[in-house]
């Protein structure tokens, strides 16, 4: 296996250098990958179709009787509602997500170092209970959360919510630096203890600098799911207070008379700082996902 | 003196996660144990004003008896075993075919992964649309598309079906986390050594026989990481019902749905209840994992 | 004169919760107190009226309030999200930390049993005869309102939930006459039929709340008003015929409604009678703003009437608004429930949101054609409680016959299995 011997973060960016190999000699077979490869893209493409056109049509238009037809009239007041209804909730998801994502990023920096490099007795057992709240489902604390949360006396909603990304991103974050800092010759590390340093500085002047591979892993796994988040949003917050994902529930499930249109350019609004991330950012998302998992 | 220097720094490090671990994860669960063995279960006792009475497993066996939250107990196990097996041979089947060098390869995978980058929340606003359960003349979404390209007999009533509906629900997550498998086994096909191909080749076995003996061999650990990442995700069925259905839909009962609704009807007792029993599934499922796991490493250090 | 009244009694209430909250739940709300004493100018209404008609009612309402209280500044404390749940929802974490605002609004009748079993309002029944309230409420909704002896809310507007919404064009392609009421249900099932076979859904419905909406309006037609009132307090048996000849009505309307139903809340299924793919709608009288917004018109467009079967009953349901135990500023609750229970307030908020004063002094002329005639039947129907608005029955017990009628129109379970259901989710 192991956790420790995984590819992480850089090491995953090989994805895009195949082996080279001869080409196939069977044009049969490849037409075959082809036509499969193609048909799994219109498949996946259905749903952005339908969010897309139906983005852009007018209230009449966007009806779920013609979710199938182009635009009659092609317009952006939809996509002008929704970034006027939505943008307060996502200022507020972007206050929660980013000082979210950095303090989970310390800390998982911080034990997976302790825990790959200074083998105390224990130390795996540690892990072993850190890890496990990875996969908690988070209904089985949510009632003695709920008191919890109330007797802290933080406001609902926003520091709420970056109290709890943080917490229960531990087990992942310190998954991914471990892997990542298993993986560092050990010598570099042995060499900054040589000169004396003491464990705390060796971290600092160290380990942080040739850390920022993970930490780009990291903060781009911990902004998605935090982005993404809508159990703990839904229990702590509301449309008034909350992330973008209540907030857009609310859009496009609350009782009021609805508008499929804003309701569409609303979903593709929320989704794209997580979208943006993934294209630009793409090959170390990939990274972030293998080495938070692949323990093969 | 010594021993202050080399337990003080990692403790001090690791003081902060361990405390909040051992606070948020480990001592709400016991206090989530506590209150569901109690009668908790009006406002009046949600807020301390009356009080409550240990009931033991009471509420435990009154749940596990209610045909209801049976009903939600096989719609779970229902929505994980389509989830689970749509997404690895999905997410298998693209590895597959993408492993070897081809052109349009980065796109191909970039479209299958996109998905996951998106909430359920955000494509359940789709979603709901494309899984309408209107049929013939009244059809909308799917079963419209499916008559306009002439598959009519793939109409079907989707998630409003009370047996299979929960099956439906499990699409929209499968289209979401294929692409996520997919990577998992892609990494692990590159992983495998070329030395290994070329032996077998030099061995004269077919494309396939390598495959079949060699590769595939390989890919265990990706496939259980991966069948084990995807199971526990299932319970977040609870979003996309949320944004698909209705949490008070029958149909598509999940306990992580039941857990909410009684929190809302101020029965904390019941909720704690619920909560628990998937804790139970999800570390049964998976502290053989974590064990098995640590030994792993520990044999191979 | 008068203001004086309040304000004492206002002090009165100060001093009981301040001793109250010390004895209330122990943990942390040692500030829930404190607030009674300085009181400020600062009045925190919390609603879920944060858009549409509902928040232009509440605007209209802030300003009577402005001018009856101009010392006093309203704070809104509005809640989005999901008919209230949301609010609901936020509101329940506040009381239990101690930090409740000045006031709350929630659905009259059995919904607030769970806060005054909690402790967490207060009797507001001296305001009553300190505002002149009792006189100008029908008898009926103050007997609907009090609980032991004693009433905690004022309510601020009546909306009626046994309403059929039908499209006129679609019946009379049906062969039907839009404005002959069927006598019963027996009759409307006729009708049902006679539409289904011209290829059109014969009644929409959408999610599982509004199944529960349209099985209520099945009970008051098929139990008479006493009969239904009787479900609630014990005198009628659920178990007897006259129920399973109901339910075996709600059985026959559900098979005339469209499939996709589960997936749809409300909106959705009154938009087709507007677009002329249903024909009929049983809907709260909060639908006839869509119609309106729309531009349809009463009787060309769209014509109303009572659930067949239940005419001389008003299926009633009320938002109120509380006096919480704790609330920081008493003095401004009390205005503020002043406000809302004066005839200004509302007129005010009643023309703008669509629904009909719970007084019954309001001069009819202020209003819409729909709404006069509402306002008619408030005065001279038995007025009955909603149950699918938690005017009839406490949450949990709303919870468990929303499950059993989800259970049920789905195909879970056969009807008498549901009528055992219904029986135990309200014994």
């Amino acid at each position: 296996m192991t956790a420790t011997t995984m590819p992480t973060a850089p090491g995953v960016g090989d994805l895009a250098q195949a082996p080279r190999r001869p080409k196939g000699r069977f044009s049969a077979a490849r037409t075959a990958r082809y036509a499969i490869l193609l048909f799994s893209v219109l498949i996946v493409l259905i749903p952005v179709y339908v969010l897309l056109v139906t983005s852009f049509k007018g209230p009449g238009d966007a009806t779920p009787t013609r979710a199938w037809a182009l635009p009659q009239l092609w317009i952006a007041d939809n996509w002008i509602t929704a970034w006027d209804t939505l943008s307060p909730a996502i200022g507020r998801t972007l206050q929660m997500v980013i000082p979210a994502s950095i303090i989970s990023a310390f800390l998982g920096s911080m034990n997976g170092f302790v825990l790959s490099r200074w083998s105390f007795r224990g130390a795996n057992v540690v892990f072993t209970l850190i890890l496990f709240g990875m996969f908690i489902p988070y209904q089985a604390v949510m009632i003695p959360l709920n008191q919890i949360v109330l007797d802290i006396g933080l406001p609902n909603g926003v520091p709420t919510l970056i109290l709890l990304h943080v917490i229960y991103g531990i087990p992942i974050t310190t998954l991914i630096f471990r892997n990542y800092y298993e993986s560092v010759p050990h010598e570099l590390i042995e060499a900054a203890r040589m000169d004396g340093a003491g464990m705390l500085r060796t971290y600092a002047w160290v380990v942080l600098p040739i850390s920022i591979p993970s930490f780009v892993v990291v903060l781009i796994w911990q902004f998605t799911s935090a982005w993404n988040d809508f159990l703990f949003a839904v229990f702590f917050s509301t449309p008034n207070t909350g992330p973008v994902t209540v907030a857009l529930n609310n859009l496009a499930n609350g009782a009021q008379l609805q508008n499929y249109g804003v309701s569409m350019a609303g979903a593709l609004f929320a989704s794209l700082p997580t979208l943006l991330v993934y294209i630009i950012l793409g090959k170390y998302f990939v990274g972030g996902l293998m080495s938070g998992s692949v323990k093969g | 003196m010594k021993t202050i220097k080399r337990w003080g720094p990692p403790v001090l490090l690791l003081t902060p996660s361990i405390i909040l671990m051992a606070v948020f994860v480990y001592g709400l669960i016991v206090a989530n144990f506590a209150t569901s063995a109690t009668d908790n279960h009006t406002s009046a006792q949600a807020t301390g004003v009356q009080p409550t009475v240990f009931v033991g497993i009471g509420n435990y066996l009154d749940l596990l008896a209610s045909e209801a939250f049976q009903h939600s107990l096989k719609n779970l196990l229902l929505y994980t075993v389509v989830f689970l097996v749509g997404t690895m041979v999905i997410g298998f089947v693209w590895a597959w075919l993408l492993e070897r060098p081809m052109r349009g390869e980065g796109i191909f995978r970039s479209v299958y992964l996109f998905p996951m980058a998106v909430s359920f929340i955000a494509s359940g606003v789709v979603w709901r649309w494309l899984l309408n359960s209107n049929e013939g003349e009244q059809a909308l979404g799917l079963n419209r598309l499916f008559q306009m390209i002439g598959l009519d007999f793939l109409q079907n009533p989707w998630w409003n079906n009370i047996s299979w509906g929960i099956a439906a629900i499990a699409l929209p997550a499968i289209w979401q986390l294929s692409g996520y498998v997919m990577a998992l086994f892609l990494a692990g096909f590159r992983g495998v050594p070329e030395e290994l191909r070329e032996a077998g080749r030099m061995d004269g076995a077919s494309e396939w026989q390598v495959y079949r003996h060699v590769i595939f061999p390989q890919l265990s650990p990706v496939a259980l990481s991966a069948l084990i990442i995807i199971g526990h995700m299932s319970l977040k069925a609870f979003d996309l019902i949320m944004s698909i259905s209705k949490p008070s839909n029958y149909q598509t009962k999940v306990p992580a749905v039941d857990m909410y609704v009684f929190k809302s009807s101020f029965d904390y007792a019941n909720s704690a209840a619920v909560g628990a029993i998937l804790l139970i599934i999800v570390a049964v499922l998976v502290i053989p994992y974590l064990i098995h796991t640590n030994r792993k490493e520990a044999s191979g250090r | 004169m008068r203001r004086i009244g309040v304000v004492a009694t206002a002090a009165a209430i100060g001093l009981a919760l301040t001793a109250c909250s010390g004895g209330g739940d122990g943990g942390g709300d040692g500030d829930g107190g404190d607030g009674g004493g300085d009181g400020g100018t600062d009045v925190e209404v919390f609603t879920w009226w944060a858009a549409g008609s509902e928040l232009t009612g509440l605007e209209a309402l802030e300003a009577v309030f402005a001018e009856q209280h101009p010392d006093l500044t309203f704070v809104n404390g509005a809640v989005a999200g999901g008919a209230g749940s949301a609010a609901k929802d936020l509101l329940q974490t506040r009381l239990q930390a101690g930090d409740p605002p000045d006031t709350f609004q929630a659905h009259a009748g059995a919904e607030l049993t769970d806060y005054i079993a909690a402790g967490q309002l207060e009797d507001v029944s001296d305001l009553y005869t300190e505002f002149g309230l009792t006189d100008v409420f029908p008898q009926d909704l103050i007997d609907l309102l009090t609980v032991d002896g004693s009433i905690y809310s004022v309510p601020s507007n009546i909306h009626r939930s046994n309403v059929v919404w039908a499209n006129p064009t679609v019946l009379e392609s049906a062969g039907i006459d839009p404005t002959a009421v069927p006598a019963d249900i027996d009759a409307w099932i006729a009708d049902l039929e006679a539409v289904q076979a011209t290829g059109v859904t014969a009644l929409s419905v959408a999610t599982t709340w509004t199944q529960v909406n349209l099985l209520e309006t099945v009970l008051m037609a098929d139990l008479g008003a006493d009969g239904y009132v009787g479900l609630w307090n014990g005198d009628t048996d659920w178990a007897s015929a006259d129920v399973t000849t109901a339910l075996e009505h709600f059985e026959t309307l559900m098979s005339f409604t469209n499939t996709d139903r589960d997936g749809l809340d409300w909106p959705e299924a009154t938009q087709m009678v507007i677009d002329g793919t249903a024909a009929y709608n049983v809907m709260g009288d909060w639908a006839v703003a869509a119609f309106e917004e729309q531009g349809v018109e009463r009787g060309a467009g769209f014509v109303d009437f009572p659930v067949p079967g239940s005419e001389g009953q008003f299926g009633f349901l009320a938002d109120s608004f509380t006096l919480p135990v704790g609330a920081p500023n008493p003095d401004g609750a009390t205005a503020w429930l002043e406000t809302v229970g004066s005839l200004e307030g509302q007129v005010a908020f009643n023309q703008a949101k669509g629904s009909i004063p719970a007084r019954t002094d309001a001069d009819p002329a202020d209003f819409s054609e729909y709404q006069q005639s509402a306002i008619e039947s408030y005065a001279n129907d038995a007025i009955v409680p909603s149950l699918a608005h938690g005017a009839a029955a406490p949450i949990a017990v709303l919870n468990a016959i929303s499950d059993a009628t989800s259970k049920f129109t789905t195909g879970g379970s056969d009807l008498a299995t549901y009528q055992e259901e219904l029986a135990a989710a309200v014994g």
